[in-house]
C-alpha cells in the first residue's frame, strides 16, 4: 500500500518528517482524515491536535495553533505557526 | 620630555583597553553568527512550503483578493527599514539607511507619500536626529529576531494596507534589509512586499506542475489565511537575514578595529621608546657638559 510522505514545519524550525499511513487533522470546518491517494487539497488548520499514524511505531500527536496543510501526490506538508510534539511522540523525533 | 612619555603611555593603555573590547565583540559576533545562519536555514522549509502554497492558490484560481490586486493609483507607500540596535558594526546600518533614502527619493519622484516603519534603535536614532517622522518603531533583539516580532510588524503593516488612503492607509509596502550573501558580502536590498507579484513560473517538468487543489473551506478563506502568513514569513526571513548580516558586519568591523589598535599600540610603543631614549641622551649630555664645565 502506498504511504504518505509527511512533513511538519513551524515558522522557525523543522518539526518532523517521515512516512505515515494516516493523518488526521482539524480544519475550520471539522476533522478530516487523509489516507494515501487523497486528492490534492489545501486547507486551513484550526487550533488543536493533529494525529499521525506513522508507517511503523506509535501514533504521533502534534499540537498546533493554526496554520494550513497541503496534500498532493501522497505528500502532506503541514505548515503550523507554532507546533509542539505531544508526549507520545518523543520516540518519533529524528 | 617627561610629559611626552606620559602622553604616549596614556595612549598605549587606552588603546590596549579598547582593543580588548574589539576582540571580545569580534569573538561574540563570531560565536553568534553560526547560530544566526542556522536560524536562516531553519526558517527555509516554512518559507518554501508557504510560497508553494501561495503560488498554487494564485496560479489556478481567478483570484480577486485585495492583497494581490494592484490598486489603480498608488498614493502612499510604506517602507519598512530593518537596521540594528547596536553600532560597532561598520557601515551596516548606514548602508541600509542609504538604500532606504534612495528608495524614498524614488517614491517621492513618482509622486507617492512615504510612511516609514523602523526596526532597530540605529534607524530610530537616525530619524529622530533629523527630526523626521516615522510611523512606528520596533527595537530590541535585532541580532536574534523572534517570530513574534515579525508577526507584530506584519500585522501592523497589513492593518495599514487594509486602511483606506484617506484614513492614513498605504497602497504598497516595501522592505529594505540587508541580504546575507556570504560571510564577506552582505547586500542592502529592497523588496516590494505588497501588492503581491505572483510570479507564474514555467514548470520545468511534469512533477513540478502544481496539482489542482481543492480548497477547504473556501478559496477565499484559504487565501485570507495564507497571505498574512506569507507576509509574516517574508518579514521574518528578512529579519533573520538582517541579523546574520549584522553579525557578519560586526565581526568584520571589529576585526579590522582590533588590527588597527594593534598597529597603533606598536607605533606608540616605538614613539615612547624613542622619547625615553632621547630623554636619557639629553640627561647624559647635560651631565657630561656639567662635569666638563667643572673640570675646566
Amino acid at each position: 500500500m502506498a504511504e504518505l510522505e509527511v512533513e511538519i514545519v513551524a515558522a522557525d524550525r523543522f518539526i518532523w518528517s517521515g512516512a505515515a499511513t494516516m493523518v488526521k487533522a482539524r480544519t475550520s470546518d471539522g476533522e478530516i482524515g487523509i489516507l494515501p491517494g487523497h486528492s490534492p487539497l489545501l486547507a486551513i488548520l484550526a487550533e488543536g491536535e493533529l494525529a499521525i499514524q506513522p508507517a511503523s511505531g506509535d501514533r504521533i500527536a502534534v499540537v498546533v495553533d493554526g496554520g494550513f496543510f497541503s496534500v498532493d501526490n501522497n505528500r502532506v506538508v503541514i505548515v503550523a505557526d507554532n507546533a509542539q510534539l505531544g508526549d507520545a511522540a518523543t520516540a518519533g523525533i529524528r | 620630555m617627561g610629559a611626552q612619555i606620559r602622553v604616549y603611555r596614556q595612549k598605549i593603555s587606552s588603546t590596549t583597553s579598547m582593543r580588548k573590547i574589539f576582540k571580545a565583540m569580534e569573538l561574540i559576533a563570531t560565536s553568534r553568527i553560526g547560530k544566526a545562519r542556522a536560524r536562516v536555514a531553519a526558517s527555509l522549509p516554512y518559507a518554501n512550503a508557504i510560497t508553494r502554497a501561495v503560488s498554487a492558490v494564485a496560479s489556478q484560481s481567478e483570484i480577486d483578493h485585495p492583497l494581490t490586486t494592484e490598486p489603480e493609483q498608488i498614493r502612499r507607500a510604506a517602507v519598512l527599514v530593518i537596521t540594528s540596535d547596536r553600532g560597532l558594526a561598520g557601515s551596516y546600518s548606514a548602508s541600509v539607511l542609504k538604500q532606504a533614502e534612495g528608495l524614498n527619493e524614488l517614491l517621492h519622484a513618482e509622486g507617492k507619500e512615504v510612511k516609514t516603519y523602523l526596526v532597530g534603535r540605529k534607524g530610530q536614532a537616525y530619524y529622530e536626529f533629523r527630526n523626521r517622522e516615522y510611523a512606528r518603531v520596533w527595537t530590541g533583539g535585532t541580532d536574534a529576531p523572534e517570530f513574534a516580532t515579525a508577526r507584530e510588524v506584519g500585522e501592523a503593516l497589513l492593518t495599514d494596507f487594509a486602511t483606506a488612503y484617506e484614513e492614513g492607509g498605504v497602497d504598497e509596502i516595501h522592505v529594505v534589509y540587508t541580504r546575507f550573501k556570504s560571510m564577506v558580502t552582505q547586500e542592502p536590498t529592497v523588496i516590494r512586499l505588497l501588492p503581491l507579484e505572483v510570479v507564474e513560473e514555467q514548470a520545468a517538468s511534469e512533477s513540478d506542475l502544481l496539482p489542482l487543489y481543492e480548497f477547504e473551506p473556501e478559496t477565499e478563506q484559504v487565501l485570507d489565511a495564507l497571505l498574512p502568513r506569507y507576509i509574516e514569513s517574508r518579514i521574518f526571513a528578512a529579519m533573520l537575514q538582517a541579523a546574520a548580516s549584522e553579525l557578519a558586519a560586526r565581526q568584520r568591523a571589529m576585526k579590522s578595529a582590533g588590527d588597527n589598535a594593534t598597529d597603533l599600540i606598536k607605533k606608540y610603543t616605538r614613539l615612547r621608546n624613542t622619547a625615553r631614549q632621547a630623554e636619557i641622551t639629553q640627561e647624559l649630555s647635560e651631565i657630561v657638559a656639567g662635569a666638563d664645565a667643572l673640570a675646566s
